[in-house]
């Protein structure tokens, strides 16, 4: 991935199985280092992007292995773009909200997660195209510097 | 993820966790602790030094790890967090609740 480039955009699909989220934390890793991001930004993008895929393995596709999660990463100067697509059952969105972190519980840190890392968090459901995670995380002054 | 299990003489049993803790290899160390507790040690104590990676059900077991240790009254230790641990403990707020120590001298200090 060249950083002189405005946008890079990088697409995988794994299988949704847990033994693959290995994959994708590399790839999240490689990406965030490409964009710029630093260690600690790059460790808590690879945190919220593995929750996600956890959660469709879990949630929308009930643990089956045998369902693809696909995720396109597309970094700019001012942002990383990351959309996670499943085809497993609808979320019902507005059920979807971080657990109260007084409660002291195993589970139920996953959203919670996502939502403290990430800038913005967004479901799509529209008909045909399953259901789409967008993640955004906004690159620092110094960040946009560092990817010209 | 690999996991290594020592029982000193003192009675305590320190598991060394390493590796990437993630939704596919934290049942493993759930199954590990879980009997451990049964043994009735003096205390668990768990070294995550060589954790590089944990995410929200690595969280899950030790917070389980800290109800069986509440239950049992059997003292639940933990030491060597690396970053990435901690990245997690602080984001769900878990630091308080668990005896957290650097090092393992400080860990065991009070237990041998």
């Amino acid at each position: 991935m060249s950083s002189n480039a405005p946008t890079d955009s990088v697409c995988l699909t794994v299988p949704s199985h847990a033994r693959y989220l290995g994959l994708v934390r590399k790839v999240i890793q490689q990406v965030s280092q490409e964009g710029g991001f630093t260690e600690d930004e790059g460790r808590k993008l690879i945190l919220a992007v593995d929750e996600a895929c956890s959660n469709v393995i879990k949630h929308s596709y009930d643990n089956d292995p045998t369902k693809t999660i696909s995720l396109t990463l597309t970094d700019s100067a001012e942002k990383l773009e990351i959309r996670i697509q499943d085809f497993g059952k609808r979320p019902d969105v507005d059920r979807i909200r971080p657990r109260d972190l007084d409660e002291v519980r195993p589970g139920g840190l996953g959203t919670h997660f996502i939502q403290s890392i990430m800038d913005e968090v967004t479901y799509d459901t529209s008909p045909g195209v399953g259901c789409i995670l967008h993640l955004v995380k906004y690159k620092s002054p110094q960040v946009r510097h560092k990817h010209r | 993820m690999e996991l290594h299990v020592d029982r000193a003489d003192s009675g305590v049993i320190i598991v060394a966790v390493s590796g990437e803790v993630d939704m596919n290899t934290s049942l493993e160390v759930r199954s590990a602790l879980t009997p451990l507790f049964a043994e009735k040690p003096k205390a668990l104590v768990v070294d995550l030094s060589g954790v590089g990676y944990m995410d929200s059900s690595g969280v899950a077991t030790l917070v389980e790890g800290l109800q069986w240790s509440h239950r049992s009254q059997i003292p639940f230790r933990l030491y060597g967090m690396t970053s990435a641990v901690k990245d997690v403990f602080e984001m769900a707020r878990l630091e308080s609740l668990f005896e957290i120590f650097e090092t393992r001298e400080a860990a065991l200090g009070d237990l041998v």
